[in-house]
């Protein structure tokens, strides 16, 4: 019997394991997947956690629960690839054997990359929304906040759901216009780029947003250090930038146990081929999700694209065959917009964001690039086609049978 | 597009970075250093040279790549080119404009 191991069941791991287990079972193949947590989180949930639209039950469930039964479930932490043995340790102290590896250990934020960041003000008034904790914490604080300035910031690109900050932006406008507050409260988007997106059509629509929404831009940014006594924001050039709350993206990292294997990049991200998916430097290593250092967005919408394909080429590889080159870094994202709008934005490797509609079985076009409120409630939909059908590994993501209608044009 | 510089006609994208390297030479990178307001010194000069190395391994240039480089780091760079180093720097090599990931 051979051995396919799976390395994280977030979004992309248990994509594979519900893909895979039709095609390579007993009593040729046992599928192995590995996750140091009980439980799944539905990371875009993050961003609407602060604002009080989603509450913690709607964004996290077991893990178990989206696992086929014929795959076997390890609930460790991994200590380290050895890729030269085909085996991982475990911090049990158990070791797995593999033919065939898919890593998909996502990404997460390391805070102590930056002077300052992760200091005494941390999570007081710096705060971070790409993890739970500290969405809960920024939830806390907003809720009796009396305004001040809000520094929304970028710390260093790549990050996953680039356009995540930009929403929080629009987002928080919303939220004190509604609380009628929003004279009370400066808020200021930091960037390290130069402009508020990387492609250039998508930013010029972007940057008239936050015009319309009084959102002062600061861009080129390279923070240098958070100064936790003046409570500023610092960059190499000595540029500062005052806050009362600082809603940070800290440097985003593969899991360490890419430095602990002599398998990443400087940030932990695995030389992976753009086109098959397959780890640069071994055979039988395939990777997907966050955890490549593929130039596509580091976002769920991509790494579904790339579970179908991912699972097309592993199927070849184990019958022998030449892997099919296919990604082509295809990417859609809802952006919110606040009060209820969203954009949609859909791009690949080399085609920028277009204006036009994107067809959704059941939903009906949604406007790229337009802000609509259809739009919003595609984004709220996601959630639910999230947990219901594409953890689940379904090929056509929208079923119209079964997807909630939205109640308002 | 095609742009005068220092009396020659090269290759230029939207943004005024050349798009054909072997058209660059020292006196275009003078006068595009002095429309960024920058005279280039000797060290100048090591670091661009330095860039158009990483370029040309094809080593994707990133601020963070610049700082563990222990050729200059990033105070040193801000101080050489100030404001947007990255951009400035690669724009006065001749080289293409970092694309950091989307
Ligand atoms: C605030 C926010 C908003 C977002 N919004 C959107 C959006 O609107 N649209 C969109 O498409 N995407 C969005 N994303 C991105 C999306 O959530 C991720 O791209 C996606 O989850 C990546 O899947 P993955 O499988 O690569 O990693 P993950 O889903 O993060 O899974 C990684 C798994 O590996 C496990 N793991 C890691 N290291 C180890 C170890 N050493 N031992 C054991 N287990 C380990 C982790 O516990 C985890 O379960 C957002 C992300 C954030 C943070």
């Amino acid at each position: 019997m051979k051995n396919l191991v799976i390395l994280g069941a977030g979004t992309g791991g248990t994509m594979m394991a519900n893909h895979l287990h039709h095609h390579l079972h007993s009593p040729d193949w046992r599928i192995t997947i590995i996750d140091e947590r009980q439980e799944h989180h539905y990371q875009p949930g993050y961003l609407f956690l602060p604002f009080d639209v989603y509450s913690p039950d709607d964004i996290v469930k077991s893990i178990k629960e989206f696992i086929p039964e014929d795959v076997h479930l390890v609930q460790q932490k991994i200590l380290r690839i050895a890729p030269t043995e085909n085996k991982i340790y475990l911090e049990s102290g158990n070791e797995i054997l593999y033919d065939v590896l898919i890593v998909a250990t996502g990404a997460k934020i390391a805070p102590e990359e930056t002077e300052g960041m992760r200091g005494a003000e941390w999570h007081k008034s710096v705060f971070d929304f790409y993890t739970f904790e500290g969405a809960l914490a920024l939830r806390d604080k907003l809720r009796d906040w009396q305004g001040g300035k809000l520094v929304v910031h970028i710390t260093e690109m790549p990050i996953k759901c680039p356009v995540a900050p930009l929403e929080f932006a629009f987002l928080a406008d919303s939220f004190f216009t509604q609380k009628q507050m929003r004279d009370k409260v400066e808020i200021t988007y930091v960037t390290p780029l130069s402009g508020a997106f990387t492609k250039p059509k998508a930013t010029e629509a972007l940057e008239h947003l936050l015009k319309e929404k009084n959102i002062h831009i600061e861009s080129d940014f390279a923070i240098e250090q958070v100064d936790n006594t003046t409570k500023e924001i610092v960059d190499y050039g000595g540029r500062r930038i005052p806050f009362d709350i600082l809603v940070t993206v800290p440097t985003n990292k593969g899991d360490e146990l890419m430095a602990r294997s002599g398998m990443g990049d400087d940030l932990n991200y695995i030389p992976t081929d753009k086109a098959t998916l397959r780890a640069k430097n071994y055979e039988n290593i395939f990777v997907l999700g966050d955890a490549s250092n593929i130039p596509a967005s580091k976002a769920g919408s991509v790494t579904h694209f790339e579970a179908e394909i991912l699972t097309e080429n592993i199927l070849r590889f184990v019958h022998g065959e030449p892997l099919k080159e296919e990604f082509d870094g295809h990417a859609n994202c809802f952006i919110e917009t606040g009060n209820g709008k969203a954009l949609l934005i859909d791009f690949n490797y080399t085609h920028e964001p277009v204006e036009g509609s994107f067809p959704f079985q059941g939903i009906g076009p949604l406007r790229l690039l337009k802000e609509s409120r259809m739009n919003h409630m595609g984004k709220l939909a996601f959630r639910w086609i999230y947990w219901n059908v594409l953890l689940k590994g379904t090929h056509i993501p929208f079923v119209p049978a079964t997807m909630p209608v939205p109640k308002q044009q | 597009m095609e742009k005068l510089i220092a009396g020659k006609s090269v290759a230029v994208n939207e943004e005024g970075y050349l798009t054909d390297f072997s058209q660059w030479d020292k006196s275009i990178a003078e006068e595009l250093a002095h429309e960024a307001g920058i005279s280039l010194s000797p060290r100048h000069w090591e670091v661009l040279t330095y860039l158009q190395n990483e370029h040309q391994n094809q080593v994707a240039l990133s601020i963070r790549r610049i700082g563990k480089s222990n050729f200059v780091d990033i105070k040193e760079f801000y101080q050489l080119f100030p404001t947007a180093p990255l951009k400035t720097a690669t724009k006065i090599a001749g080289i293409p404009k970092p694309v950091s990931c989307i």
